[in-house]
């Protein structure tokens, strides 16, 4: 039994212009300790879907339907007071913007210590010594003195470090980490993923990692999953996903990722684009979802939704014409 | 940190300076001759001279008022020209009903206000929501004695669990000047009650959007905790201001409770002054009223620094 097994997973929102499909049956399982990616540009609901899992999508005017099994335990099927023990205990998230997601009048210690009151019962004492023991492990200097300061003294590195020191305060079994590294410069992104990469050997948390940027992928995960316009395209572990991607929107992806130094080798080549934008979700979709995009679209691709196969072993894709796809590549 | 205060401090000077200037100019530009007033109908305009003389009305403005403020300084408000009593003597005796009314009122309204604002603005939209808007409507455009007079003929006469009127000494007991207050309070504080609770609905709706608050949720911090400590406390300043600026309602509105609710205050003491055009006491009176809405002010400024580490002076 895998840890988290999500199935059939529909996230819509009733909106004044029609139902938006933010996720519309998806399917994918993490096993313990392991580190899946999500990728996919905006509005593919990558998102939508890390917020479904710890049923943080408000309803009305979202409504998550299918099932997220952790453990074995339906999370959909859960009572509020039994999803507050599992958020923050078992699963904790990261958030995009550490600039704003701690709370600006609470002290940093508080914060951290919060869950370990909530979770382990652990006394107003215990819990701010805990945290100091915390911070010292998400590497942030000065711990004792840093514990009673604020957020706004800290910098946004810092305060990501922070999030994830709240994270992972109570041992979770799964960490999710939505674009944990997208509002950091590039060299506080580094920092960031090799301590998410030690803490994740010290402390064995299976990692759910949500990411548009596909560097972040390469550095960090173990199997990609390709999210495009609510649903899964492609499926692999890492290593055939960037060696032979059998989706066009992965290929397409993979494109258009800048090669570093590559304008003074002299193999200078313009980025490639995917032209076109992501279908409107409020539709019901005919056919494949990256028909209106794709350079390969034929009748049956606008007419015929392509079912997900596996087209080699452990690599799953959507597309009627993947396999030749990749030998003609 | 103390140096803002002292800062502070200081800057009520030149405020109370310009509200005393105000309150001088009063006197001086009020219609009626005090001399004459006190002289009575069978005077003389020897009399009233000799009258005016001895209370110094013949001096020119500016010395008055350096007079005036001098006397102030050393805690003599004047004699009343209608008791013949002290004004600081007269102020004392009535002190306490006011002060009493207003603190109690000031608990009353925020301990009810501020869970209500909270609770509409969790509820957005339900019918919760709108029954505490419309409450607050309410309690804006009702004025303070038609409360008054409702809560009195329903609680008190109709229902008998409340005295009518009246005021009882916080030394006779806690029961019987809780009784005497409870009605006048919730009287005097319905608008104010309705002020603070719109402004924490607006507040809380704004707060309740950020980041912050999913990380609590994400956290499995339940309802209570995400409203009550990570979303007040970030709500607090705007809420503890607008709790401030409505002291001064609840100074206007004494004047009208008092009355309503036959309590010896101030608020009596103010009416019956301006009805008998009893300048000295009048411009006691007033003058305290200001200093207490500065201090309230400084107070919570002061207040601010607690909710907000960020701010810093």
């Amino acid at each position: 039994m895998a840890l988290l097994e999500v199935e059939n997973l529909q996230t819509h929102f009733r909106t004044p212009d029609g139902i938006n499909r933010a996720v519309d049956g998806l399917s994918f399982s993490v096993e313990a300790g392991e580190t899946v990616a999500i990728v996919g540009e905006s509005g593919c609901g990558k998102s939508v879907t890390s917020m479904s899992i710890l049923r943080l999508i408000p309803e009305p005017p979202g409504k998550i339907a299918g099932s997220i099994r952790f453990n074995g335990r339906d999370l959909l099927k859960m009572s509020d007071k039994e999803m507050r023990a599992v958020r923050g205990n078992e699963i904790s998230m990261i958030f995009q913007e550490p600039m704003t997601s701690l709370n600006p009048v609470l002290t940093v210690g508080r914060q951290i210590g919060e869950t370990l009151r909530l979770h382990q019962g652990m006394s107003a004492a215990q819990a701010e010594d805990r945290a100091v023991e915390m911070l010292k492990l998400v590497g942030i200097p000065e711990p004792q003195r840093r514990v009673k300061e604020y957020p706004h003294q800290l910098s946004g590195g810092m305060r990501q470090r922070v999030m994830i020191a709240i994270a992972l305060a109570c041992n979770p079994k799964l960490l999710i980490a939505d674009e944990p590294t997208t509002a950091l410069d590039v060299t506080i992104q580094a920092q960031i993923l090799d301590l998410m990469r030690d803490l994740k050997r010290t402390v064995g948390a299976a990692i759910v990692i949500i990411t548009h940027d596909l560097g972040v992928v390469a550095e960090v995960a173990e199997r990609v999953i390709v999210m495009y316009a609510g649903r899964k395209v492609e499926e692999a572990a890492v290593g055939k996903l960037f060696g032979s991607p059998r989706h066009p929107y992965t290929q397409g992806l993979l494109g258009s990722m800048p090669k570093l130094g590559s304008s003074l080798t002299g193999d200078e080549t313009r980025l490639q684009e995917i032209p076109g934008l992501v279908p409107s979700l409020k539709k019901k979709l005919e056919g494949c979802v990256f028909a209106s995009r794709c350079p390969h679209t034929t009748d049956l691709c606008r007419k015929v939704a392509p079912a997900l196969e596996e087209k080699a072993p452990g690599h799953i894709a959507a597309c009627h014409y993947a396999i030749k796809e990749a030998v003609a590549a | 940190m103390f140096a803002y205060v002292v800062r502070r401090v200081l800057a009520t000077i030149p405020v109370m300076a310009i509200v005393a200037l105000f309150v001088f100019s009063l006197l001086y530009i009020a219609p009626g001759d005090p001399a004459a007033v006190i002289a009575g109908d069978q005077a003389t305009p020897d009399d009233v001279e000799r009258i005016r003389q001895s209370l110094g009305l013949d001096r020119p403005y500016l010395v008055r008022f350096g007079s005036w403020v001098w006397d102030i300084l050393r805690g003599d408000l004047g004699v009343s020209i209608f008791t013949n009593l002290p004004v600081a003597t007269m102020i004392k005796q009535r002190i306490e009903p006011t002060l009493s009314l207003m603190i109690v009122t000031l608990c009353l309204a925020v301990s009810i206000a501020v869970p209500m604002g909270v609770v509409a603005a969790w509820k957005v939209g339900t019918w919760i929501d709108r029954m505490v808007m419309g409450f607050a409507v309410l309690g804006f455009s009702v004025p303070v004695f038609v409360v008054g007079y409702l809560l009195a003929y329903v609680f008190a006469l109709e229902l008998d669990w409340l005295p009518v009127q009246g005021y009882t000494a916080f030394s006779q007991g806690f029961v019987p000047w809780i009784e005497n207050l409870i009605l006048p309070a919730v009287a005097l504080g319905s608008v104010y009650i309705a002020l603070i609770a719109r402004i924490t609905r607006a507040t809380m709706l704004e707060v309740l959007q950020q980041d912050y608050i999913r990380t609590a949720r994400a956290k499995g911090a339940n309802q209570v905790s995400i409203l009550f400590l990570h979303a007040l406390k970030n709500a607090a300043v705007p809420i503890v201001t607008v709790i401030g600026i409505g002291i001064a309602l609840l100074i206007g509105g004494a004047v009208v409770t008092e009355s309503v609710f036959a309590i010896p205050g101030l608020g009596r003491l103010t009416v019956d002054a301006i009805l008998r055009r009893d300048y000295p006491v009048i411009q006691g009176v007033v003058l305290l009223f200001s200093f207490v809405y500065v201090l309230v002010n400084l107070v919570i400024d002061l207040l601010y620094t607690l909710f907000d580490p960020r701010i810093r002076y």
